[in-house]
């Protein structure tokens, strides 16, 4: 969540020349050992298992109609979370960052509310607010208007979860640049909106695409809030990460495992684009 | 300004999909009929074939295209999903009791259990010991799980319903071996100290036990373990105690769903199937045991006899059992915290 914080990275760098002391070997030993163990063998079980009956089996696993509804089930709820959730982050940044108004503290705590509240109490959330017994769930029925249970229920859950992630990036970001730059803009005449989009878009657009990327990934990998949301309805409501429980529950491991990949795939790439947007918006300030 | 306007217009494009997905669907041409069966866990490979066979004999009988969905999962959290608006047309699961929570919530008659002959049940299971091959720890009957260093693997009974088959079967067992409740009481208490692990759902505890290797023994539905047989050969073995529970798992139309839906008529002739002599041989062979007397002779040597206790004659019925021993602060809550 730290953002683009190059001095850091500057001080970083000046001090880094390689560990010397044994202490700083162990260091970097145990450091190393902990990332091999937790962070790098999950990767190649994953993968190892995905291929473990071979690649026709692999490529079988996630053509099958309901890998293929999984994914675009996921690639649905990714696609409409996610530039939704960037406008928002978007606007809430900007408020938050440069104008000060009364309940600003209290605003900033609410978009911190889906990093604090469990995944599946979101669910439980939307469950009581559109199920049949519960809050809007008369009128939604009367209506014929599905929400959980369906695709617009696993739309929503997504969004929540995934609310906060471009805002959280930029308001740090856009603090630190401070309102100068607008208030030149301002003294020369440019309207909001100009200054909007020359002054301040143009200065956080690394930070936007870092915060759309995180957000992304986990859209697309979210399962504890969605699995509540879903209905489990095989071929209609189940997203990418829940085709994967139940691929594992019937006891299709390779064909679980390959849907997995896919996933961890995505990991891969948010992961490499990550790096490259950091070395830009490092070298481009 | 360009991209600023595809941008929205993605966005837009995005909002129009999702309304259109969350309209409700036409009644249908009359030709397809979509059902939607919501069912509990182990019973995933077994309507994978029903439907199918369902779908050949309901077409040629009435030239209708039929499409049937499948939703998997603990029975009671099925139930409950049925109640806060998932549209099942037909529910099978594991417990008349959960489809008497959804009858309270007036989704079907409060009468269904007599609706279908055998209380509604097509095919009853047992609870079985599964163990890993060789039975290294000598496991016959229920008195050897609380042996010491004996792993037991169950679910939960709060969120699964064959848990709560698992639950009664052990104390139906100890009363009448030792005697009285506060016995049996006693026996429960000591074989939950056996349990590492307590799964959310059957098929959960099943992969605990399969998969991640844990335990000496898995109290499973016999079709459950008879598939584990099938799935790895050679690994595990049935061990079937000198006496059990019958479970019945109960199915029923949804009256209102299917009635919203138009399926009246085909939810009907679905579970009507199930008491076919093929659906039967079906059951069978995913290790059910058939209502069927023929069917159930074919295959006496994969359903040995045992002594079989069941809920309404010796625990007074599911309300009572439920209130008794699974409800908030009920038998299972005091000897869990106990421990």
């Amino acid at each position: 969540m730290a953002g683009i914080v190059t001095k850091q990275a500057k001080a970083g760098a000046r001090r880094a020349r390689g560990p010397r002391t044994p202490a700083q070997i162990g260091l970097v030993l145990i450091a190393t050992v902990f990332l091999v163990v937790f962070l790098l063998l999950p990767l190649v079980v994953v993968f190892s298992e995905a291929l473990s009956k071979g690649l026709g089996l692999y490529f079988a696993a996630i053509t099958e109609p309901e890998a293929m509804n999984a994914i675009k089930l996921t690639l649905i709820a990714a696609g409409i979370a996610v530039p939704l959730n960037t406008l928002f982050g978007l606007g809430a940044s900007w408020a938050l960052a440069k104008f000060e108004f009364k309940g600003k503290s209290f605003l900033l705590s609410l978009i911190d509310l889906p990093f604090s509240v469990s995944p599946v109490v979101a669910g439980l959330i939307f469950v009581l607010l559109y199920g049949t017994q519960g809050f809007l769930g008369e009128w939604l029925a009367d209506n014929r208007i599905r929400v959980i249970f369906a695709v617009p229920g696993i739309v929503l859950a997504t969004m929540f979860i995934t609310f906060p992630f471009v805002a959280r990036e930029l308001i740090p970001l856009m603090q630190q640049q401070g309102n100068d730059e607008e208030l030149a803009a301002r003294s020369l005449g440019a309207s909001g909106w100009q200054i909007f989009r020359r002054v301040t878009l143009p200065n956080i657009k690394w930070g936007v695409l870092y915060g759309v990327i995180l957000c992304n990934a986990r859209a697309m990998g979210e399962f504890g809030a969605v699995s509540v949301v879903s209905g489990h309805i095989r071929g209609k409501t189940n997203t990418l990460p829940l085709h994967v429980e139940i691929l594992y529950n019937e006891y299709q491991f390779a064909a679980a495992f390959a849907c997995a990949s896919l996933l961890a795939l995505l990991a891969l790439i948010t992961l490499a684009l990550k790096s490259f947007i950091e070395w830009r918006g490092h070298s481009g300030s | 300004m360009r991209r600023t306007l595809i941008f929205a217009a993605l966005v837009a494009i995005n909002f129009l999909a999702v309304l259109a997905a969350g309209c409700p669907q036409s009644a249908g041409d009359g030709l397809t009929v979509e059902l939607l069966n919501v069912s509990y866990d182990p019973t995933r490979d077994f309507y994978r074939e029903f439907n199918a066979l369902f779908a050949e004999s309901y077409g040629r009988k009435t030239g209708k295209i039929v499409k049937v969905d499948q939703s998997h999962g603990g029975s009671g959290k099925q139930a409950r999903s049925v109640i806060m608006g998932l549209e099942a047309d037909v529910v099978t699961l594991a417990l008349a009791f959960d489809i008497d929570a959804i009858a309270d919530h007036n989704l079907m008659a409060k009468d269904w259990l007599g609706k279908l002959p055998d209380n509604s049940a097509p095919f009853t299971s047992t609870i079985v010991f599964l163990v890993r091959s060789g039975n290294s720890k000598a496991i016959k009957d229920w008195d050897d799980l609380v042996k010491p260093g004996v792993e037991v693997i169950t679910p939960n009974p709060k969120t699964s319903g064959g848990a709560r088959w698992n639950f009664l079967a052990a104390w139906g067992y100890a009363r009448k071996k030792l005697g009285d409740d506060g016995k049996a009481r006693d026996f429960v208490t000591e074989l939950f100290k056996h349990v590492p692990v307590l799964g959310t759902g059957a098929r959960d505890s099943t992969t605990t036990f399969v998969k991640n290797e844990k335990g000496d023994v898995l109290l499973a539905w016999e079709n459950e373990a008879q598939l584990c047989l099938r799935e790895f050969p050679g690994k595990y073995e049935i061990v079937t105690p000198s006496l059990s529970i019958l479970a019945e798992p109960s199915v029923a139309v949804v009256d209102k769903v299917a009635k919203r839906h138009g399926n009246e008529e085909a939810a009907r002739a679905y579970l009507e199937f199930l008491y076919t002599e093929e659906a039967q041989e079906l059951a069978a062979k995913h290790g059910y045991r058939p209502r069927s007397d023929t069917t159930l002779k074919k295959h006496a040597e994969k359903f040995p006899k045992l002594e079989l206790l069941t809920i309404d004659g010796d625990f007074g019925g599911w309300a009572k059992a439920q209130k008794e021993f699974f409800a908030e602060g009920g038998v299972f809550d005091q000897i869990t915290t106990k421990k």
